[in-house]
């Protein structure tokens, strides 16, 4: 029970550092790939040294960190923890104080289902490398997601101006329009693999069309793969979908924030875009799966094996993981720094007109395509 | 009254003007999103490649980004560029001014202070015994490098970054004139200061006393 427990923890503590630090590392990625895209240099200056002679080795390793633009992180969360914490008057403290804690504690929590690994044997038992293991997994990540509108509009509604109020509604009403057209274009990858387990549809995404198409989301269902991603984007709350915000000229639903519970929702963007970039990775991209690598080392289809330990092929799979969810993680920073924001009559149309129907019609395509090919 | 070529034109340039309808694929903007994020990548691995590349040395005449880091590197400026002043000097030092007053009655802006002195030499006419510009006035326009008949005033030191803290700040004695940042920045500003020949002759070889 208590092993059990220490397990449950140990996968815990290993997701919630792995994604925090995703999160962290993407506040560097934002200033240093924009900065490449755009022909700059980037966030170079945030430095400080030891005062001691002693610690120069130290020194010169900040001196590098520094100048590569990394210290900017610890500026930055410095600079939040010190600034005001400002509530307004009209506002209702309690509310607008759980607000961004709401928000990020469901963009986090939906993490728990997310599988990053196969399962290992340890201590004479099976672990799977999964935080929770939830036969309706899929349910739960959507679920969570959905919950986060909470954060949103309770910080518009608990901020006591107007202005942040319909920032907040606003943004509820762009999360539950691609909250739709999300759970909709994952109906067709439910169809296909038949399963709401997110370990079992990695499994079954091992499997192979025709004996040497690895049957992974995005062969099997292009169209779902892309509506997803533009949906998911949508609910990141991130340019080119950054509705929400809309910094420069429309007021959003924090806009009566400051310091760290500001922060918080910086926090639970970056959070969300971590976990669409791992559940695209999940549904989509085989999860923890390399193409030809079975549980006893790769097996390639025009002959020849190349046998590995099962400790390794894990391990492989964990890193396989890692790299698909960096890749997406790149990948939406790239578009977050390429497309402009919609106006919100296209948002709406793309999302009720152009998604949802999109995402229906895929329905019924795959539960048609399903039947024959069975 | 329009002629027919005019027409014409007007008609071209109205058809020109009218967008073309989009055609069904470039409706789903998916071909525009693509070349977009295809643009800017080519940009970041490029950048990517070229930074990492300056690290170890090499591509070193392909520059990865056109970002000036300006403090620490400074634009190249033409040498034309009329910028802050200096003045000239002899061989031992002293300054070429000989007190003619041309530029401080030229300036515009009247920001040439000039205190003239006899010169020793009956051959030179005088010497400047101080010499200001206050910057704070200064126009820029180059009238007293131009005025000069001794060339003894010239604005080629291709000094732009002039900030001060105060009005006083930005005034420039005789000894930063002669010796271009020979004040430390920060320094509190002298007005007025008077240089002897002699003083000119041994600021020449110790310019920061």
């Amino acid at each position: 029970m208590l092993t059990d427990l220490l397990i449950k923890l140990a996968l815990a503590g290993i997701m919630l550092f792995a994604v925090l630090n995703l999160a962290g590392i993407q506040t560097w990625l934002e200033r240093k790939q924009s900065a490449l895209m755009q022909d700059r240099v980037g966030a170079n200056r945030a430095v400080f040294y030891l005062p001691w002679k002693w610690a120069f080795p130290i020194n010169w390793v900040l001196k590098k960190l520094g100048g590569l633009g990394l210290l900017h992180a610890l500026a930055d969360v410095i600079k939040l923890l010190t600034k005001e914490d400002f509530i307004p008057a009209s506002g209702k403290p309690l509310l607008h104080t759980i607000a961004p804690w709401i928000s990020v504690f469901f963009a986090v929590v939906a993490f728990a289902a997310i599988p990053f690994g196969d399962n290992i044997e340890l201590f004479g038992r099976t672990i799977e490398l999964q935080v929770a293991n939830i036969d309706g997994g899929l349910l739960y990540v959507l679920a969570l997601a959905s919950l986060g509108v909470y954060g949103v509009i309770l910080a518009g509604m608990g901020s006591g101006t107007n202005l942040s109020a319909l920032g907040g509604l606003r943004a509820a009403a762009q999360m539950l329009a691609y909250e739709i057209a999300l759970g909709a274009s994952l109906i067709g990858i439910v169809i296909w693999y038949g399963t709401l387990d997110l370990q079992e549809l990695i499994r079954l995404q091992g499997t192979y069309l025709w004996g040497w198409i690895p049957n992974w989301g995005i062969v099997a269902q292009p169209v779902a793969c892309i509506v997803f991603m533009t949906a998911a984007l949508a609910e990141t709350k991130r340019v080119p979908f950054d509705l929400p915000e809309g910094e420069p000229e429309i007021i959003g639903y924090f806009v009566e924030y400051s310091g760290m519970k500001f922060g918080l929702f910086f926090l639970t963007d970056f959070v969300e875009t971590v976990l669409v970039a791992a559940l695209t990775t999940v549904l989509f991209f085989g999860g923890w799966q390399i193409p030809y690598l079975g549980p006893n080392g790769f097996v390639f289809p025009w002959g020849g094996a190349i046998e590995l330990s099962r400790l390794t092929v894990v391990l492989l799979g964990v890193g396989a993981f890692t790299v698909k969810v960096s890749c997406f993680i790149w990948l939406f920073m790239a578009i977050r720094w390429t497309l402009p924001r919609f106006r919100y009559d296209q948002l709406m149309a793309l999302g009720w007109k152009g998604l949802f129907p999109i995402s229906l019609a895929n329905i019924g395509l795959t539960g048609l395509l399903r039947v024959l090919v069975r | 009254m329009p002629t027919p070529l005019s027409n014409e034109l007007l008609h071209r340039l109205r058809d020109a003007r009218r967008r073309r309808p989009l055609t069904w694929w470039e409706r789903t903007y998916l071909p525009s999103i693509g070349l977009g994020l295809w643009v800017t990548s080519v940009h970041f691995w490029r950048n990517l490649f070229l930074h990492i590349a300056h690290r170890v040395g090499a591509f070193r005449n392909f520059p990865a980004s056109v970002t000036i880091q300006y403090p620490d590197q400074q634009r190249a400026t033409s040498p034309r560029l009329r910028t802050r002043h200096r003045l000239m000097q002899r061989d031992d030092g002293t300054p070429r001014c000989v007190g003619c007053m041309l530029c401080e009655t030229v300036c515009p802006a009247k920001c040439i202070y000039i205190t003239p002195a006899e010169h020793p030499d009956p051959n030179i006419e005088k010497v400047a015994k101080s010499f200001d510009i206050d910057l704070g006035k200064c126009v820029y326009c180059g009238y007293c490098v131009e005025v000069c008949p001794e060339d003894a005033i010239r604005m080629d030191t291709q000094r732009h970054d002039i900030a001060a803290t105060s009005r006083d700040g930005m005034w420039l004695d005789m000894t930063e004139l002669l010796h271009p940042g020979s004040r430390k920045p920060g320094a509190p500003p002298k007005k007025y200061v008077q240089l002897s020949l002699d003083d000119c002759r041994r600021l020449k070889d110790a310019p920061q006393a």
